[in-house]
């Protein structure tokens, strides 16, 4: 069953098409990754699946339902650019962010405390959102996001200017929720942030996906056969063969690429017929990073 | 509709707990009752360098008296000229009045001397003026063997009485005036009213899209949604306002005339030539008048005014607080440029006061039954002329048009609006706006 399902949607403004025919499913309970460059169009999707703006053509399924205002009660949306009601104190605008998500006011409150317990803020009702500091903000719009118990969680850059400690506590809340059962999609252009915990990614570029998938699939399915050897001893000089090529050396390693039709085994065998004590082997997978650079670079060209 | 009334609710309440808010809506008639009290205190007050005047009255027309008055004392000498300013220059008064003999009882000239380094203050010497002219005409008319009597029987009262001829409606000579101050009265109000609610709804709008809540906001509800529960939050905090402004005002007008003994006359002009406020006893002297203003007052249909005016500020607020919307979610943080857009929504509201004023003078002429009718400026001017009893049909016309016109420019707004809240480092020029409005989705 997929928590979200997305069919051909199409997204255009007046000189350009932001979103091309885009489908993807979202199993549910998993972390998923919507990765692209700065302006392939992550946003104008965020922004469809939230019914902040209207696709052109295609259907978006959530949980099996056409998407419509009653749905958005079941999304939780934190977008890029972060805002609050400056003036407005901590609780009540909590509350009404909550309400305006179809909690009725008690089990708003009730859930909102209950945050507040877990952060470790609950002196905070009222005070403004002014007198808080940046990263204190931060986390009031992580609240704001997650209240109402979404089914269906929305990040978009979700760490972006977040301190390191920051970071980790709200990753933590991620990787909670995502346990008790939220799916979770993150959005973001930086890679590395997204590689551990995402169980699956959908890469996009100018409006298109180029690449869907579990993440371990998609690593095997880019690999180029490399690995790296620790060993003990020397190295023998005379390592070249027709088999493999050597990327790089060091004293006590060597990260070397099979060529085409060779694979890691025959490697080894060499390796070893030539009297190399071997210390550790490892398959070397390509980073989303790498994927991304790589996959982004031949859908420009 | 669930969601409207959460938006509705908290911008009214976010705005009626304001500080500035209270101080404005509770100190402000306060302030102004304080200041006004003040005022009359000052000008009532005995003014401790009183100005001592000698007068050389050769023709003996004060006969003795001049009331003096907190800056000036009057006493009469007989002595000469020489001998005032001797004591003049060594300080024994501050000047001196001289009145020439009077014997021509039909010299249209005549003039009075002051002699001292310094002026007479303007209403004190106006003052005295009149005082001396009133003598002088008595000492004419006792001259010229005029009496009293005679002479009143030359002034008549003229008033013009207008007589319906199709209609039987009875009408008087002050029922214009009358309804022409009460209509404009409620023009200007309508148009400060607009003008102040209308602004801050942009603010309002302004402040959400740079602070960036919005997308969180209409990741919840529509964008049309945002814009109406905050066009009728704003409008019926603004409601609260006026309502707290006119209820303080009438409850500290009662005090203060009852503990301070502040007379109306003094309250609304302090300060007035004594001249022009003759002028305005003249106008209103008689109590016949005033009874008679009470009945036209009481005699006008408020039954059709009240709710007619209140539809129209209504349905005027809610046009132009939707424009005012529509151009806050079109600007970002440039308030020069947010300047340069509500020019064009300003202008027919500057517009509609002047026709406004002119439907005071002349309810009936063509631009003032044109102003009434048209949408933009229909809200303004059409309370303006509601005293004076304008035909039904052009009060027909007047409210279809600004009902279609309110939900064509509700509707406009919102197609702006719900492109303009998300619409980030784009020059908003009216060409654009103008396709947002085409805009899908």
């Amino acid at each position: 069953m997929n928590i979200l399902s997305l069919d051909n949607v199409v997204k255009q403004y007046h000189n350009h098409t932001a979103v091309d025919q885009v489908s993807f499913d979202i199993p549910k309970g998993i972390v998923f990754g919507l990765l692209g460059p700065n302006g392939a169009g992550k946003s104008s999707l965020i922004r469809i699946i939230t019914s902040i703006t209207a696709a052109d053509e295609g259907v978006i399924l959530l949980d099996g339902e056409p998407i419509n205002e009653m749905t958005s009660s079941h999304m939780g949306y934190m977008p890029e650019e972060r805002g609050l009601y400056k003036k407005m104190k901590v609780g009540e605008q909590l509350l009404y962010l909550a309400q305006l998500k179809g909690m009725d006011k008690k089990e708003a409150k009730e859930s909102i405390k209950n945050w507040f317990i877990k952060f470790g803020i609950e002196d905070w009702w009222g005070k403004k959102v002014e007198e808080l500091s940046k990263g204190m903000q931060q986390k009031i719009q992580f609240i704001a996001t997650v209240v109402h118990n979404p089914k269906l969680l929305i990040l978009d850059e979700p760490f972006s200017g977040l301190d390191p400690i920051n970071t980790n506590l709200i990753k933590d809340e991620i990787a909670e929720l995502n346990r008790q059962g939220t799916s979770i999609i993150f959005s973001t252009h930086r890679m590395e942030q997204v590689e551990k915990v995402c169980d699956r990614i959908v890469l996009i570029n100018q409006g298109k996906v180029i690449l869907e998938g579990d993440v371990d699939q998609v690593q095997q399915e880019y690999k180029d056969n490399i690995f790296r050897i620790e060993f003990d001893g020397n190295m023998p000089s005379d390592l070249k063969s027709p088999h493999f090529r050597i990327i790089s050396d060091d004293d006590k390693s060597v990260t070397i690429q099979a060529t085409e039709g060779h694979n890691g085994n025959e490697l080894l065998q060499n390796l070893i017929s030539k009297g190399i004590e071997i210390k550790s082997y490892q398959e070397v997978l390509p980073s989303l990073n790498e994927i991304f650079i790589k996959k982004v670079g031949e859908s420009n060209e | 509709m669930n969601k409207i009334w959460l938006i509705i609710k908290r911008e009214y309440s976010t705005r009626v707990k304001n500080k500035t808010f209270l101080l404005t809506t509770f100190l402000a008639p306060i302030g102004i009752v304080v200041f006004i009290a003040a005022l009359t205190l000052v000008m009532s007050s005995e003014s401790d360098d009183q100005k001592q005047i000698v007068v050389i009255d050769q023709s003996n027309l004060l006969e003795g008296s001049v009331k003096a008055t907190n800056n000036i004392a009057f006493t009469f000498t007989k002595d000469n000229f020489t001998q005032s300013i001797k004591a003049y220059k060594k300080g024994e008064n501050n000047g001196i009045l001289v009145i020439a003999p009077l014997d021509d009882p039909t010299a249209s000239k005549y003039v009075v001397n002051f002699h001292s380094d310094e002026q007479l203050a303007l209403d004190e010497s106006s003052r005295l003026e009149r005082s001396i002219s009133k003598k002088v005409r008595n000492f004419k008319l006792r001259e010229l063997e005029i009496s009293e009597e005679l002479l009143s029987n030359l002034d008549t009262d003229i008033s013009i009485n207008p007589n319906m001829v199709k209609s039987d409606k009875k009408v008087s000579s002050i029922t214009s005036a009358v309804g022409g101050i009460l209509g404009g009265i409620v023009g200007y109000a309508m148009f400060f009213i607009i003008l102040i609610y209308g602004m801050q709804v942009m603010r309002s709008v302004m402040e959400e899209k740079i602070s960036r809540i919005v997308e969180v906001i209409i990741s919840s509800v529509k964008p049309f949604e945002l814009m109406m529960g905050k066009v009728i939050g704003v409008g019926l905090v603004g409601l609260t306002q006026i309502s707290i402004w006119l209820l303080l005002s009438v409850l500290l007008f009662t005090v203060g005339s009852t503990f301070f003994g502040m007379d109306a006359s003094s309250m609304a002009a302090p300060n007035l030539d004594p001249e022009l406020q003759a002028q305005a006893e003249t106008a209103f002297s008689n109590k016949d008048k005033i009874a008679q203003i009470l009945t036209e007052l009481a005699e006008l249909n408020w039954w059709k005014i009240i709710p007619l005016t209140l539809f129209y500020f209504f349905a005027g607020y809610f046009a132009y607080a939707s424009l005012f919307a529509a151009v806050g979610s079109a600007v970002g943080e440039d308030i020069n440029e947010a300047n340069s857009l509500t020019m064009p929504i300003m202008l027919p509201l500057v517009f509609a006061v002047y026709i406004g004023v002119s439907a005071v003078q002349a309810p009936n002429s063509t631009v003032a039954v044109w102003g009434s009718m048209l949408p933009l400026l229909s809200s303004i001017v059409m309370p303006t002329r509601l005293p004076m009893d304008p035909p039904i049909w052009q009060i027909a016309v007047s409210i279809i048009s600004l009902i279609a016109f309110v939900i064509l420019f509700t509707w406009l707004a919102g197609r702006i609006y719900r492109v303009g809240i998300l619409m980030y480092g784009k020059k908003a020029s009216f060409k654009e706006l103008a396709k947002w409005i085409f805009y899908k989705g």
